[in-house]
């Protein structure tokens, strides 16, 4: 019996219930509630409390300060019957200790289980779900804890690499915020009286299920899916809903539009020479994205004793990471994307296509873009990004499939998402029928419908009216205070479940560890609705494969688990119908009012359902190096024209804290206060608003400017709109950004040149021999430890950067910290610009640890804590070190950071399993940075030298490398001549950063060669 | 009179009509009679500011060194400014005493037991910084080389070890210097006390001293040798402060102009402070006979000469950034002048540049009020100097993607004021417990100028 059961059980007793429930002040905050502690006049001290009892936003405050406490914190409860209740829970306590653990007896190892050794990690396979997507695992358990995740090579979506979500998932687990009690109508409730209540809902509704609903994110799990189908089988009345705030609705409607069914579009970007991308960040989302960009970047760069490489063009409304990879990249408004890709067909000479007005294309651009693409019949490739019109994706499969692609670089299947259907009709539905009273019933299974649903449709309201509302989910968010009742979900690394890939390919979820918080899951949920004895997830998932099994079970699912995919179950390509009946009805242009308007998932919160992750919050978002905050971004002409601008705070700045506009946004008669954000690369007169952030209870701080992007965003214009207008405010805000100085200062720091050029003069990033050094020669016997980064195939994704804070145990610092430049990233990614208009390239600079063999660092430490191996590596002792600080002066990288405070979280005891054992958690007042993961390097020589052999190549990889989608990072033996990393090392592409220095770094660079169109000049 | 005001070169170091008793008798009456109540005022002012630096140590020492605006790329802020700052303030002290002694400089008499006195507490103060500003300062003694069980030494090619033996041995030196000074006085005050507590207190302090020719032939033998051991160290000390920078490949830091620049700076800013301490000293205790305008004008052509050296720094450290041809260097020059921390660097111009140059003047020299206001706009101007390096450099250097401003917290500027209580508290009982100029020697001085005879 749980406490929170106990406290349930005293409720019952005791009339402790506050009778008459006081009207809420405004807000209130810390000093504040000190300031009425002090003034409140009691008739004794102890009554003091009292008065700030009702004060309205204390239990905002509660949750902002201690989030853990606050989802068991009753209002109502008062004092006398608080004591009571401690007095209860001190006896309770002890009672508790005389129970027998349930139902197991506890016993040490007899039999050693096999495989088990204390101090070695195993890996299991698993798989996360984004957006309906599943993307094969390997997640690492060291004596039972989930420590680290990484991508499973065997799984098509992965190939070994994973993106920043499933990095950050980790901490999600072991969130201590996340949700850990049963709630009903908001107090703490228990598992066995949800059922009791559940069992009761169900007596009550009638057989036929009507009034009863499910609504669900874009699900492709079989197993769910069948469930959900069972459901609807067993009571008809009931009805399915579907709702992602960040959906394919257009890409389905697309599908519609052009072949009369929705199906998938898969590419093959192996054979892509020619790729036009219409506002689609194909690189960084959706859920083939991975394997999308490994393909991209084999083909995308110069192989060797070769001369060509694929070429990409970017057409973008709100910069995105595939626009940074363009060699060719305009930026217009989003709705003029649809008439660029017309006016793409209408060159190519389809006929039937009305040419629209364009503006600012450059008119050399789209004659020598569709003579390209024409000479690339075959093997070019156009992409429609997902918040496109259903048009501009109906055209963009009549564009491949009249270049031919079709077969090649584009196949079609059958659609992977289970039941797909338009999203938002969907939610809409549902919230009419929630109007008229039809829903009686609602599971919500997941998200946040509260938070992110259009706004005009009042989800709020209506499922207040909802009797008998479920919510289950990882957190205790809006919408689960909203409904009647919430259960903690099952985190996927603490459940059994199954998922598909973009391909189809199917992957069985297994659980790393038990549920932390007694989470369940939607298999247990709807099992307790269809089964007569409700099943374990494991058992409902392995039953449905059961059932599909040809061969012996056993054995398929030892495989199946083994390898992290069923067998076989990738999708494979059919056969279409092209219609073309739809090419004349282009959807009216609206006329631009005021500001377009392009709502964008945040980049490392996504659209809120990351929100309380500290590791994505803290993670510099590409483009503006921004965390804990969400901006409004425009385009630096727009600023110029509001007067608008955004510079170095005197109080610590440029790196660290920006100070920048605030801006009042209406539109549509909806208003809210935002940062502006001016962001190279942005197209004219329109803004970004970026989701995910302004929720409450998330962690942000009192002087945020985060806002609520989904307060504004309506169903008619779900992802473009018009009419968005901008009030300066005259007021000024500051934001914790990591990095703000985009320019290299004329400093050869990013060497980049283009295909032309490259082939003209291989050798153009040739830096002269290492001059003499005073110093005596490091020793250079092997094996020596050495790293090169491909900057031509980083796409900028911060996947790196996330692996490396989940495998080096790198604390978060908070916003406060991050505006005081105090970051303890060990691996950031620098952003460079460098020109303007449509010739502006952004670049991405992964920067770890140099390693230096003349480490400035190491020559200025008085005690010696700063030293460097015979391996080649420059080690930090972090116990010898006393915190000068004069390493990271000298360090002209400035990779070192510096523990200013205890930043590592000594006290939240869900943390401290999250911890990678073999990673020394830093205390307050040392320094600390990249080690080229030596705990890896350490544990791969044991293992040769146990198996009396030397390292081999490639058996040492470090987290930052793992999880590069695009294998830009290689690490390994510079003494090796015959090594990965050795061979990158002798490309001509190769040099050091800051080689005048002679301080040698054992990190180095692979050029950047770009491939424009030659044919375009750069007129913008 | 008006003649040797108008023209301090040719005033007296010490006003005539003074006898060994008359010398004697005013100095010592200002320990032995009772304490005026503007001490009170003073020392209550300052023993709270040190208050303050208790304070703020305190919190300091358990919330962490983040409680400062020190980040990544600025590690270094007010703590090494301050550090290098009252370093130099002692310099004077020991320049005045040691290398002017041996120089047989007669004008250094009557301010040299100040300046040494000065130079204790500048050198206490600036020791508190380098263990302050750790990230683990209750491991500061892992700096001194001592047989460690692990076998651990010191990394010695770290200019922050030189710094520790540089400063070890300046503080203790200096020490040694100003107490041998300080014993004929001693006894001096042990003999003319009446009260048994002050005349046991002074004759401990005396040793033994009983003024026979022995001791006195001992007493300036070792005198004139630990002078001779303290004047290498005028110039080393600041040298190696000057390392900590020189040494460090850092734009603005790595420059090898630092150790004479630093040395003629210290020694600027050092006669600034003792010109800032003395002038209103003189007046309060109506010294005017024994620290004459020919002391202040000695004082203020000193400070015009070193201020000519740093001033040249300053041109070199300009030239060499352009003649390097290094872009990084180029940068951080330009950034200096004209970049955020701009105003800093004009304000450092201001003050130990061109107002220095008002000292070519005799009528400046010669106007006390003046050269009081010239010497606190130098000790400003040093101190924004040392923060205009240790800061700008740091805040913009090899890479464009790492640069960062640095800016002080309160608890900074807690610390910072703070020690001025620190220094002054410290200056106030030296004022109130020791003859704070040094007896013996005007009496010699009497002698040797013949002053005594003179009217």
């Amino acid at each position: 019996m749980s406490i929170a059961a106990l406290m349930q059980e005293f409720d019952v007793f005791d009339a402790i219930r506050d009778p008459s429930p006081k009207e809420d002040d405004a807000q209130a905050t810390s000093e504040e509630l000190r300031a009425r502690l002090v003034q409140a006049t009691g008739e004794s001290d102890w009554n003091r409390l009292v008065a700030c009892e009702n004060v309205g936003e204390l239990e905002k405050f509660l949750r902002r300060e201690f989030p853990r406490q606050a989802t068991v914190y009753d209002t109502t409860i008062k004092r006398r019957a608080f004591l009571k209740l401690l007095g209860a829970g001190l006896a309770m306590a002890g009672l508790a200790a005389c129970s027998p653990p349930q139902g197991e007896k506890i016993l040490p190892y007899v039999d050693k289980p096999e495989r088990i050794v204390p101090g070695l990690p195993l890996y299991y396979t698993t798989a996360m779900t984004l957006g309906g997507y599943g993307m094969g695992l390997l997640v690492r358990s060291d004596m039972g804890r989930p420590t680290k995740v990484e991508g499973n090579p065997k799984h098509p979506a992965s190939l070994g690499a994973t993106d920043i979500f499933a990095q950050g998932s980790l901490f999600t687990l072991y969130d201590p915020v996340r949700s850990q009690v049963v709630l009903e109508n908001g107090k703490p409730s228990a598992w066995a009286s949800f059922q009791t209540a559940l069992a009761n809902s169900l007596k009550e509704q009638g057989s036929d299920g009507s009034g009863f609903r499910v609504l669900t994110p874009a699900l492709s799990s079989p197993t769910l899916g069948a469930q959900l189908q069972t459901l609807l089988t067993r009571f008809p009345g009931a009805q399915w809903h579907q709702y992602e705030p960040f959906n394919e609705d257009n890409v389905r409607a697309g599908s519609l539009l052009a072949f009369g069914e929705i199906v998938q579009t898969r590419y093959d970007l192996t054979r892509a020479q020619v790729i036009l991308a219409l506002d689609s960040d194909f690189l960084n989302s959706g859920g083939g994205s991975l394997r999308y960009a490994r393909d991209f970047a084999m083909g995308h760069q110069v192989q060797a004793g070769q001369s060509t490489m694929s070429r990409l063009y970017a057409v973008e409304s709100t910069p995105g990471l595939t626009g940074t990879q363009a060699d060719n990249r305009l930026a217009m408004r989003a709705s003029q994307i649809a008439a660029f890709a017309r006016a793409v067909a209408a060159g190519l000479g389809i006929a039937g296509v009305p040419a629209g007005p364009l503006e600012n294309v450059p008119s050399d651009w789209i004659p020598a873009l569709v003579s390209d693409l024409q000479a690339h019949r075959g093997s070019s490739l156009v992409i429609a990004g997902d918040g496109q019109p259903p048009y501009v994706h109906a055209l963009a499969h009549l564009l491949n499939d009249f270049l031919g692609n079709v077969g090649s670089t584009v196949n079609y299947t059958d659609s992977v998402i289970v039941n797909p259907t338009d999203e938002l009709t969907s939610l809409h539905t549902l919230t009419g029928d929630m109007r008229a009273g039809r829903v009686t019933r609602l599971l919500i299974l997941g998200g946040n419908p509260v938070f992110d649903a259009p706004v005009d449709f009042g989800f709020q309201e209506e499922l207040a009216r909802v009797p008998f509302s479920v919510h289950l989910g990882l957190y205790a968010n809006e919408t689960a205070q909203v409904c009647t009742w919430h259960l903690p979900e099952a985190h996927f690394l603490e459940a059994w479940s199954d998922t598909r890939a973009f391909d189809g390919t199917a992957t069985v979820m297994q659980p790393l560890i038990a549920p932390l918080y007694g989470g369940i899951t939607a298999h247990q949920l709807l099992s307790e609705l269809l089964d007569p004895s409700p099943r374990t997830s494991d058992a409902i998932v392995k039953a449905y494969w059961q059932e599909r099994s040809r061969g012996n079970f056993e054995d398929e699912w030892r495989t199946t688990l083994a390898t992290g995919v069923v067998a076989d179950t990738a999708l494979s390509p059919r056969a279409v119908t092209l219609n073309t009946g739809w090419l004349g009805d282009v959807p009216p242009e609206i006329p631009l009012q005021s500001y377009e308007v392009a709502f964008c998932p945040d980049p490392t919160v996504l659209d809120g359902s990351f929100a309380p992750n500290a590791w994505l919050q803290e993670l510099p978002k590409p483009f503006t190096k921004l965390t804990w905050d969400n901006i409004v971004a425009l385009s630096p002409t727009t600023a110029q024209r509001m007067g608008f601008n955004t510079t170095i705070a005197a109080t610590g700045g440029e790196h660290g804290q920006v100070e920048t506009d605030l801006v009042e946004i209406n539109y549509g008669g909806r208003r809210t206060q935002a940062a502006v954000w001016i962001m190279p690369g942005h197209a004219d007169d329109m803004v970004t608003l970026y989701a995910g952030y302004g929720m409450t209870g998330a962690d942000t701080s009192d002087d945020s400017p985060a806002y609520n992007a989904y307060a504004l965003r309506t169903s008619d214009a779900p992802w473009m709109g018009t009419g968005l207008e901008l009030t300066p405010l005259h007021k000024r805000t500051s934001l914790a950004t990591t990095q703000f100085h985009s320019n290299m200062e004329g400093r050869d720091l990013v060497k980049h040149t283009t295909l032309d050029a490259f082939l003209q003069d291989p050798d153009f990033a040739h830096q002269p021999e290492p001059a003499l050094s005073l110093f005596p020669p490091q020793n250079q016997e092997p094996p020596q430890w050495g790293m090169a980064i491909n900057l031509n195939t980083c796409i900028g994704c911060n996947a790196c950067v996330v692996a490396c804070q989940a495998e080096n145990n790198i604390p978060t610092v908070g916003r406060a910290e991050v505006l005081r430049a105090r970051e303890m990233h060990w691996l950031r990614i620098d952003r460079y610009y460098e020109g303007e208009g449509s010739a502006l390239q952004t670049f991405h600079e992964p920067i770890p640890c140099m390693h230096c063999e003349y480490a400035p660092c190491e020559l200025v430490c008085p005690v010696a804590a700063t030293t460097h191996s015979p391996d080649g590596l420059n080690e930090m002792t972090y116990n010898r070190c006393v915190g000068t600080r004069y390493c990271s002066n000298n360090c002209p990288y400035k990779v070192r950071r510096f523990n200013f405070f205890q930043f590592a979280d000594w006290e939240t005891p869900s943390l401290k399993p999250m911890r990678n054992p073999e990673v020394t958690v830093r205390s307050r007042g040392v320094m600390e940075k990249c080690t080229y993961c030596v705990q890896r390097i350490k544990r791969a020589k044991t293992t040769a030298e146990i198996e009396d052999r030397p390292v081999r190549d490639g058996e040492i990889v470090t987290a930052c490398q793992a999880v590069c989608p695009t294998q830009a990072i290689v690490f390994g033996d510079v003494a090796d001549p015959k090594s990965r990393v050795s061979q990158l090392k002798a490309d001509s592409r190769n040099y050091v950063l800051l080689a005048e220095l002679n301080t040698r770094p054992r990190t180095s660079y692979l050029a950047i060669v770009r491939n424009p169109n030659p044919e375009i000049q750069d007129k913008s | 009179m008006a003649q040797e005001i108008n023209n301090p070169t040719r005033a007296p170091v010490l006003a005539p009509g003074y006898t060994y008793r008359s010398v004697t008798d005013k100095i010592s009456s200002i320990v032995l009679r009772g304490t005026p109540r503007g001490w009170y005022v003073g020392f209550a002012i300052s023993f709270l500011l040190a208050m303050l630096l208790l304070f703020a140590m305190t919190y300091l020492l358990i919330a962490g060194i983040g409680v400062w605006g020190v980040n990544i790329p600025v590690g270094w802020g007010f703590a090494i400014t301050n550090f290098v700052w009252w370093i130099g303030i002692g310099h004077a002290g020991t320049l005045i005493s040691a290398i002017l002694l041996l120089l047989r400089q007669p004008w250094r008499t009557s301010i040299n037991r100040f300046a040494e006195a000065m130079t204790l507490f500048a050198v206490a103060n600036a020791a508190l910084f380098p263990i302050l500003h750790l990230g683990r300062p209750y491991f500061a003694y892992w700096l001194f080389p001592y047989p460690d069980v692990m076998g651990v030494w010191p990394q010695f090619r770290s200019p922050l070890i030189w710094d520790l033996f540089a400063i070890t041995t300046y503080g203790l030196v200096s020490l040694l210097f100003w107490y041998m000074g300080l014993v004929p006085d001693l006894a001096t005050l042990r003999d003319r006390a009446t009260k048994t507590p002050v005349k046991m207190f002074y004759g401990l302090l005396a040793m033994g001293w009983r003024g026979s020719v022995y001791h006195w032939r001992r007493y300036h033998k070792s005198y004139f040798l630990i002078a001779a051991l303290a004047t290498p160290l005028v110039v080393s000390v600041h040298s190696i402060v000057s390392f900590d920078f020189a040494v460090s490949i850092v734009p603005g830091w790595h420059t090898t102009i630092f150790p004479p620049y630093f040395v003629a700076g210290a020694i600027f800013s050092g006669f600034a402070m003792v010109l800032t301490l003395t002038i209103p000293l003189r007046a309060v205790y109506h010294l005017e006979d024994f620290v004459t305008m020919r002391h202040l004008n000695v004082m203020a052509k000193v400070m015009l000469a070193s201020g000519l050296i740093v001033a040249y720094g300053y041109m070199m450290e300009f030239f060499t950034s352009w003649y390097s041809g290094n872009t990084f260097e180029q940068f951080m020059t330009l950034n200096r002048a004209f970049g955020p921390y701009a105003v800093l660097f004009w304000l450092m111009m201001l003050c130990n540049v061109v107002i220095p140059q008002a000292l070519w003047l005799r009528r400046v020299r010669a106007n006390v009020i003046l050269l009081f206001v010239i010497s606190i706009l130098i000790n400003v101007g040093m101190w924004v100097e040392r923060l205009v390096i240790v800061v700008t450099s740091l805040s913009r250097d090899f890479l464009p993607s790492s640069w960062g401003m640095y800016a002080p917290t309160l608890w900074d500027w807690a610390v910072f004021i703070g020690t001025f209580g620190l220094f002054f508290a410290l200056l106030f009982l030296f004022i109130r417990l020791l003859p704070m100029i040094s007896m013996a020697e005007m009496r010699e001085l009497v002698q040797e100028t013949g002053a005594g005879e003179a009217h």
